[in-house]
C-alpha cells in the first residue's frame, strides 16, 4: 500500500502577524514556520497505518520553496514519513488553491497512491479548498473532517462531522482523499535517532513540467490583495460594582445599547 | 451567462438562517450589478416561498439529500448552475460549503473565494473580504474567471425579511456520477443546540473555570438560558472540562456570533484568532491584565464563580 500525506508549511499558530507597508502580504521576518497542525495529524495517521501494515510506504507531498525542505525533514520525515516530494515552480508561487490542487493531484496520480491524507484546513489561508479540489481532479471520493479512520476489508471506514453536531460513519474503497480533524490521531514528537535518519531520507523536487503541467494550467483565477490587520475594536467598557450589580448592568447594556438580546 | 444563484441550504425541510442572509446580500448585489437573483434547492423544501425573499426563480433538484453526500451536493449545484445560467454562486461556509464547494469549483474550473465575511461591488465587479491567519489579518479577493463561487461565513450579513409572494420553481435533475462513500449511519447531536460555527450566541469557559463540574454547573446553564452554544478554550479542552468539539480557536472552531461571552479565558492569541470577528464580546475574568479585555466590548473584572450565577439569574429575568 502507498499512502500520501499532503502538507503545507505555515506560520506557527502563536505567530504575531504583521503586514507589509504596501499591503501585498505579511511580513515574513521573524515568523517561525511549521507544518500546519492538521497536516501534522494527517502525517501521524498515515504513519500509524504504515506501522500496522508491513510494506506500506508513506510519501509526504508539498508545494513550496527551498525553505520547505527543513520543515519536511523535521516535521514529516523524522516522525515516520519515508520520503518527500516537493513541487517547486515560480508559476505556483503566484497561483491560487486550484493551481496548487492541480499540482498535488498530478503528484498523487504519478505516485499511484491508494490513499491521500490532508489536514482539514491550513492555518494560514484557512481555506479548506485544496483537498476537495484535488479529489475532484482525480475523480476520487473524499471524506472531510475525519475524526476516525480504519482499514476494513479491501477498503476503509471513517467517521466525519457533517455540521450541526451530526456525525456520519462512512465506508468506501480506494483510492480516496481523507482530511484530518484533530481527533484523528495525536502527532508524535520526533526522537533524536529518527531526526538523524531523516537527514538521509530522499526529498525529490519536481517542477510543473515534470508533472506534465504548464504555467497556464495553474494561472490564478483568484487574486488576493489589500492585506490589513483586523479593524481595531472600541475600548472595553468595564462594568463595576458587586457581581450582582455588574451582571444586571451587563444585561441592560446588551439589551439596550448593543441590542443583541 | 448572468445571474446570482444562492445555494438555499435546508435541514429537515426547513431553510437554514444562512439562506436568508445570502438572499439578502444577493438582492443588494443584484440591484448594484443589474443581475437577477436565483436560488438552488436540493431535495424537499418549500422552494416557491423563496420568492418572498428576493429569488426570481428557484431551481429545485429532485432527489434524496437527507444523508449528506459530497458528490450529490456537487452534482446538484452543478446542475442548478447550468440550468440557471448564473455566473455567480453564493453559498454558506457550512460543512457542505467547505466540503463540496471546492469540489464544484474544480468541476466548473471556477474561481472560489472561501469564508467571505463581506462582499461589495467595486468598478462593476465583486470584491470579497475575508479573514486569514485565523482572523489575525484580512484580505480582499477578486475572482477573474467567468464563473465565480463565494462561500460566506454564517452571521456575516443580516437575514432578509419576507415581503411575501412566490417564485417560479423549475425542476432540475442531476446525476451524481462517480462512486461516493456509503453512509453507514448518522448520529444526531445529544442536544438541540446550534453548531458553534453557525451559532448566534456563544458562552465559552477557559482555564479559570477550574474543572468539568464547574463547566457543567456554571457555563452550560448560562448558555442554556441564553439559547447559546457552549464553547471552550484550548486550555479548558486539554484539561478535560469540555470535548474538543467545543473548542474555539485556531485549532478548534472559528466562530462569528452576535454575542460571545468569554469566562475565565485569558485570551491567548490562538483563542482570539477563532472568535475576534464576533460582534459583541463580553469578558469575565478576575485578572484585569488578561489580554481578552483588549478585544472585549464589555468587561467585568471579578471572580467568575460570583458573576456567572448572577448573570444567569439576570438573563432569566430579562429574557
Amino acid at each position: 500500500m502507498k499512502i500520501a500525506a499532503c502538507v503545507k508549511i505555515t506560520p506557527a499558530t502563536d505567530s504575531r502577524i504583521s503586514i507589509l507597508a504596501d499591503g501585498t502580504g505579511i511580513d515574513a521576518s521573524g515568523i517561525k514556520w511549521i507544518i500546519s497542525p492538521y497536516d501534522q495529524v494527517a502525517i501521524e495517521q498515515a504513519v500509524l497505518l504504515a506501522e500496522a501494515n508491513k510494506g506500506t510506504e508513506v510519501v509526504i507531498v508539498t508545494v513550496g520553496d527551498d525553505n520547505a525542505v527543513a520543515q519536511l525533514r523535521a516535521g514529516a520525515l523524522a516522525v515516520g514519513g519515508d520520503r518527500a516530494v516537493l513541487v517547486q515552480d515560480a508559476a505556483l508561487a503566484n497561483s491560487d488553491n486550484l493551481g496548487v490542487a492541480k499540482a498535488l493531484a498530478a503528484v498523487l496520480k504519478k505516485e499511484a497512491v491508494d490513499l491521500a491524507f490532508f489536514g482539514k484546513v491550513a492555518v494560514d489561508d484557512d481555506a479548506s479548498q485544496v483537498p476537495g479540489m484535488a479529489a475532484e481532479l482525480l475523480g476520487w471520493p473524499q471524506v472531510s473532517s475525519a475524526s476516525k479512520f480504519e482499514l476494513a476489508g479491501s477498503g476503509f471506514t471513517a467517521v466525519r462531522a457533517v455540521g450541526g453536531g451530526m456525525e456520519q460513519e462512512v465506508r468506501g474503497s480506494f483510492p480516496v482523499v481523507i482530511t484530518a480533524d484533530r481527533d484523528l490521531a495525536v502527532p508524535r514528537y520526533a526522537k533524536l535517532p529518527q531526526i538523524m535518519k531523516a537527514k538521509k531520507k530522499k526529498v525529490d523536487t519536481l517542477s510543473l513540467s515534470d508533472l506534465g503541467l504548464s504555467a497556464g494550467d495553474v494561472a490564478p483565477k483568484v487574486a488576493v490583495s489589500s492585506y490589513a490587520l483586523p479593524p481595531s475594536r472600541e475600548k472595553v467598557t468595564l462594568l463595576g460594582g458587586s457581581a450582582q450589580e455588574a451582571a444586571a448592568e451587563l444585561v441592560r447594556r446588551l439589551r439596550d445599547e448593543a441590542k443583541v438580546l | 451567462m448572468s445571474g446570482i444563484l444562492v445555494f438555499a441550504e435546508s435541514e429537515a425541510g426547513a431553510f437554514k438562517k444562512t439562506t436568508f442572509e445570502l438572499l439578502g446580500k444577493a438582492v443588494e448585489l443584484g440591484l448594484a450589478l443589474d443581475q437577477r437573483v436565483y436560488a438552488a434547492v436540493l431535495g424537499d423544501a418549500p422552494a416557491a416561498s423563496l420568492g418572498g425573499y428576493g429569488a426570481s426563480k428557484v431551481f429545485q433538484v429532485a432527489g434524496s439529500f437527507g444523508a449528506y453526500s459530497t458528490l450529490a451536493v456537487t452534482a446538484g449545484l452543478a446542475a442548478a448552475m447550468k440550468a440557471s445560467g448564473a455566473s455567480v454562486l453564493l453559498a454558506a461556509a457550512s460543512y457542505a460549503g467547505k466540503d463540496a464547494l471546492p469540489r464544484l469549483a474544480a468541476r466548473l474550473d471556477a474561481g472560489h473565494a472561501p469564508d467571505i465575511t463581506d462582499l461589495r461591488v467595486e468598478g462593476g465587479a465583486l470584491v470579497g473580504r475575508r479573514p486569514v491567519y485565523s482572523g489575525k489579518a484580512f484580505v480582499d479577493v477578486r475572482i477573474s474567471s467567468g464563473t465565480a463561487i463565494y462561500t460566506v461565513r454564517p452571521n456575516s450579513f443580516p437575514a432578509i425579511a419576507a415581503v411575501g409572494g412566490t417564485a417560479e420553481v423549475i425542476a432540475v435533475t442531476a446525476e451524481a456520477g462517480g462512486k461516493d462513500v456509503e453512509v453507514l449511519n448518522t448520529r444526531a447531536p445529544d442536544t438541540e443546540i446550534a453548531d458553534l460555527t453557525e451559532a448566534v450566541r456563544i458562552v465559552s469557559g477557559g482555564r479559570g473555570v477550574k474543572d468539568q463540574a464547574s463547566y457543567d454547573s456554571l457555563i452550560r446553564p448560562l448558555a442554556a438560558v441564553l439559547g447559546a452554544t457552549p464553547g471552550a478554550s484550548r486550555a479548558a479542552v486539554d484539561a478535560g472540562f469540555a470535548p474538543h468539539s467545543h473548542q474555539v480557536g485556531q485549532t478548534g472552531k472559528t466562530v462569528n456570533p452576535q454575542l460571545y461571552i468569554a469566562t475565565g479565558i485569558s485570551g491567548a492569541i490562538q483563542h482570539l484568532a477563532g472568535m475576534r470577528t464576533s460582534k459583541v464580546i463580553v469578558a469575565i475574568n478576575k485578572d484585569p491584565e488578561a489580554p481578552i479585555f483588549e478585544y472585549a466590548t464589555y468587561g467585568i473584572v471579578d471572580d467568575l464563580f460570583a458573576v456567572v450565577p448572577a448573570l444567569t439569574e439576570e438573563f432569566k429575568k430579562a429574557l
